[in-house]
C-alpha cells in the first residue's frame, strides 16, 4: 500500500534509491546531503536494502567506485553537494563518457570561499557540460518520484546517460513536506531491474571500457563520433523524460511537469522564470499578482540538461518578456538559467524581452517581495522597451549591476 | 612461436599488437600477472603506459575485461567493482587494479589507502618503472634518489624512493608482495597467490625496469632488473599477516657481502650519470641501512 509520509528532501531522495533497489552505493558525508547516506547505510545495515554501502574517503572516489560498479552492471546512487560535486567534476565526464546510468542526488549548496554550506545553485550549474541530465526538483515528492522516472530514463538504451536529481539544500533537504511512497509492488513494475548491454563481469566475453581514441588513426578515429552520440542521446532524452513522465503520472497519479511546467502562461505578458524550490513560491507570487489584474506567469525549468529549447521558444511565441531568476552565475557573462534562454531564443524572429536577475546566492532568503519585484521591473522595461540593465542583483548590499 | 617459460601456463591473456617499446619492463609484468590471474579477472588501469599501448579503440590487447579509468581512481574503480560483483554473488571473479608507480605512489595513494583501510576485496599491482614515464620521464615519488628526469633534469632527484610496500604493510592487509619483471615464475607466484587470498585488499608492487627511462640498452631489460635485486637496491620479500618474509635471490643477501656493489646497477643506466663516487659512496651506506632494518623485520 501506498502511505504518505512527512519526510525531508534528503530522506525523500533516499526512501527512493530503496525504492529503486540499488545495489552499490558509494558516498562521503557532505552538508547538506549527509543525512541521505545516513539514511541508507541505515537501510542498508538493517537489511532492508540488499545493496553493498562503500563508506569512501572522498567524493572522487565514491563516484569513480559507481563507474566501476554500474560497468559491472548494477544499478548504483550516490548523493553529494557543493565541494563534492566539484571534486568529482573528473569523473563526471568520465561517467557520462562511459555511457554509465547513475543517479546522483544533490542537495544544492554553495562553493567557498567564503564559506558556506547553504543553497544555490552554483555546484550542479558549474557541472552542466560534464554530459549529465539535470533535473531540479520543485519539493520533496518531485526529488522522490524523479529520482526513480531519473533511472528509467538513464538505463533506457536510447540514453545511457547519467542523472543528477537537485535538491535546494536546506530549503528541500531539510524541510519536512508530506511525500507518498509508492507500493514497492508498482515501483518493481515502473521500475525493472537494471540489464545492461554491456557489462565486465563475463569472462567468456571480455570487453575493453574507454581505449584511447586516435585522431588521424584511420581505424581508431572515432572520439569525434562518441561525443556526437552523448548529444544525440541527450537530445533523446527529451523524449524519453516525456514519456517516462506520462508513464508515471499514469501509474502513480503524480506529474511535475516535463522539461518544464507552465504556471497560469495563457494571456501572460511576463513569464516568471525559476529553477528549483522558489519555482513554488513563484506561483504564489503569480498568484497574488494575477489578483492584482498583472497578466504574468511562471515557467518552472524542471530540467536543464538536456536543454528545453523547444519548449522555451514556443512559449516566447505566446508572451512579451522572460524575468529570469538565477541562483547561480557565470562569472564574466550572466547567470546559467538566463545564458541558456537567451540562446534558446537566438533562432527565434520575435524575441521577446528576456532580463536576468541574480538572487538567492549563498542561502540568502528569496522573498515573494523580490521574485515579485523582478516581475515588476521587467514590466518597466517592458514600458521603456528595452531593459535598462542586462542583469539585476536584487538585494545587493553594494551598488553596481551592470 | 610460443617460447614457454618452465612453470607458467603457455595460454596467453594479450593479444598481439601491443604497442610497448622495446623490451619494456612492465609489459613482461603485465604478461606473466596475467597468466596468474587468468580469465577470471576484471581489471581497473589508470592513464599510464599500459592503456597508451595496450590497443587502440576499438581495439584491445586484452582477453580479460578492462575498464580504463582516470589516474588516481585506479583503487576506486577496483573497489566498485568489487562491490558489484558481491552484490551479485559473483565469488570467482577477482576485481584487480594495475596501475604504474605515479598513479599509485603519487596521485592515487588516496583512493588506494582508502580501499585498504576499508579492506575492499581487491588485488592491487603497481607496475613501477620508477618515474612517469608515459608523459615523457618526470619524476614521481618512486624515483630513487640521483636519478635524471625530465623535471630532476640537472642534478637528479634529491629524494629517496617513497617506500610503498611498506606504507601498504601500514594498512594491515593480509598480503603484501614485491617482485620484479625479470623474475616471471616470481611475478606468477605472487600474482596467483595474491588473487586467490579473497576477502580483503591484496598489494603487489612489480619492479619494472624501463629502458627508455633508465636510458639502458632495450636487450639489457631483464639483466637491469635482476642487477636490482642482487645489488639489494630492490628486495624481493613477502608481507603475509605481518609477517615479513624475504623470497626467491633476496633470500640469500642478508650478509652485505653476497650483494654486488651497487655501482654496477648504477653504471649500465644513464640516468644515473651524474652521480659522484662520493654519492654513490653515500648511497651504498643507505642500501645497507635498508637490509639492516629488513633484518630486523626477519627478526634476525
Amino acid at each position: 500500500m501506498a502511505e504518505v509520509i512527512l519526510t525531508t528532501g534528503n530522506h525523500a531522495a533516499a526512501y527512493a534509491a530503496k525504492a529503486a533497489k540499488v545495489r552499490v552505493i558509494a558516498a562521503y558525508p557532505i552538508t547538506p546531503q549527509s543525512p541521505t547516506v545516513e539514511e541508507l547505510s541505515e537501510v542498508v545495515e538493517r537489511g532492508e536494502l540488499k545493496a553493498e554501502f562503500i563508506c569512501v574517503e572522498s567524493e572522487h572516489t565514491a563516484i569513480s567506485a559507481l563507474i566501476g560498479a554500474s560497468a559491472t552492471g548494477v544499478r548504483t546512487f550516490t548523493a553529494t553537494s557543493a565541494h563534492g560535486l566539484a571534486l568529482m567534476h573528473e569523473m563526471l565526464h568520465w561517467a557520462a563518457g562511459a555511457r554509465l546510468p547513475i543517479v546522483m542526488y544533490v542537495a544544492n549548496r554553495a562553493l567557498a570561499p567564503p564559506w558556506n554550506i547553504w543553497c544555490d545553485h552554483q555546484d550542479t550549474i558549474s557541472q552542466r557540460d560534464t554530459g549529465w541530465m539535470q533535473f531540479y526538483a520543485e519539493n520533496n515528492q518531485e526529488v522522490f518520484d524523479t529520482v526513480l522516472m531519473a533511472y528509467r530514463i538513464a538505463e533506457d538504451k536510447e540514453v545511457l546517460l547519467p542523472a543528477m536529481v537537485c535538491a535546494d539544500g536546506f530549503t528541500l533537504s531539510h524541510m519536512t513536506l508530506p511525500v507518498e511512497i509508492p507500493d514497492q509492488k508498482d515501483v518493481d513494475d515502473f521500475l525493472p531491474p537494471y540489464e545492461p548491454t554491456f557489462k565486465l563481469d563475463d569472462p567468456d566475453n571480455p570487453i575493453t571500457h574507454g581505449n584511447p581514441a586516435m585522431p588521424n588513426v584511420p581505424f581508431s578515429d572515432w572520439y569525434t563520433e562518441c561525443r556526437f552520440l552523448m548529444q544525440e542521446a541527450m537530445i533523446k532524452a527529451k523524449e524519453k523524460i516525456k514519456e517516462v513522465g506520462e508513464e508515471f503520472k499514469r501509474r502513480f497519479g503524480r506529474f511535475h511537469g516535463n522539461l518544464v511546467e507552465e504556471y497560469r502562461c495563457d494571456n501572460a505578458e511576463v513569464v516568471l522564470v525559476s529553477v528549483g524550490s522558489i519555482a513554488a513560491q513563484a506561483k504564489d507570487v503569480v498568484d497574488d499578482m494575477r489578483a492584482e489584474g498583472y497578466p504574468v506567469g511562471a515557467l518552472k525549468l524542471r530540467v536543464f540538461r538536456p536543454f528545453p529549447t523547444e519548449e522555451i521558444q514556443d512559449l516566447a511565441k505566446r508572451v512579451k518578456a522572460f524575468a529570469v531568476v538565477d541562483r547561480s552565475m557565470s562569472f564574466g557573462h550572466m547567470g546559467a538559467a538566463l545564458m541558456e534562454i537567451k540562446a534558446a531564443l537566438c533562432d527565434v524572429e520575435e524575441k521577446p524581452l528576456v532580463k536576468g536577475y541574480v538572487m538567492g546566492l549563498g542561502g540568502r532568503d528569496v522573498l515573494p517581495s523580490e521574485q515579485r519585484l523582478a516581475v515588476e521591473n521587467t514590466f518597466k522595461d517592458l514600458e521603456r522597451g528595452w531593459p535598462e540593465k542586462k542583469t539585476e542583483w536584487i538585494g545587493l548590499r553594494v551598488g553596481g549591476g551592470e | 612461436m610460443k617460447l614457454p617459460i618452465l612453470g607458467l601456463p603457455e595460454e596467453e591473456y594479450l593479444y598481439p599488437g601491443f604497442a610497448s617499446c622495446a623490451g619494456c619492463g612492465s609489459f613482461l609484468a603485465l604478461r606473466h600477472t596475467l597468466k596468474a590471474l587468468g580469465k577470471n579477472a576484471i581489471l581497473s588501469i589508470p592513464a599510464g603506459c599500459t592503456p597508451s599501448v595496450a590497443g587502440l579503440f576499438p581495439r584491445t590487447s586484452f582477453r580479460v575485461s578492462v575498464l580504463n579509468i582516470a589516474f588516481e581512481a585506479a583503487a576506486a574503480g577496483a573497489s566498485g567493482i568489487a562491490a558489484a560483483l558481491k552484490a551479485k554473488g559473483l565469488k570467482d571473479i577477482t576485481a584487480v587494479a594495475w596501475a604504474g608507480d605515479g598513479g599509485t605512489a603519487d596521485i592515487g595513494i588516496q583512493a588506494l589507502s582508502g580501499a585498504a583501510e576499508r579492506g575492499d576485496d581487491i588485488l592491487y599491482i603497481c607496475y613501477d618503472n620508477e618515474a612517469y614515464m608515459n608523459t615523457g620521464i618526470q619524476r614521481s615519488g618512486a624515483t630513487p634518489f640521483g636519478a635524471i628526469t625530465t623535471t630532476t633534469p640537472v642534478i637528479g632527484k634529491r629524494q629517496h624512493k617513497k617506500d610503498m610496500p611498506l606504507i601498504m604493510a601500514a594498512h594491515k592487509i593480509p598480503y603484501i608482495a614485491t617482485s620484479c619483471s625479470s623474475y616471471p615464475q616470481d611475478i606468477f607466484r605472487k600474482v596467483k597467490k595474491a588473487s586467490e587470498m579473497k576477502g580483503d585488499t591484496r598489494y603487489v608492487h612489480i619492479l619494472c625496469p624501463c629502458g627508455p627511462g633508465w636510458r639502458f640498452d632495450v636487450n639489457r631489460t631483464v639483466e637491469i632488473g635482476r642487477l636490482a635485486v642482487t645489488t639489494g637496491m630492490w628486495a624481493l620479500y613477502e608481507i603475509e599477516n605481518g609477517k615479513f618474509s624475504l623470497t626467491g635471490p633476496s633470500r640469500g643477501l642478508i650478509d652485505p657481502s653476497k650483494r654486488v656493489p651497487i655501482k654496477e646497477y648504477f653504471g649500465l643506466q644513464g640516468r644515473f650519470a651524474r652521480l659522484t663516487d662520493e654519492q654513490i659512496g653515500a648511497l651504498q651506506e643507505w642500501v645497507n641501512k635498508q637490509w639492516e632494518s629488513y633484518k630486523k623485520m626477519i627478526g634476525e
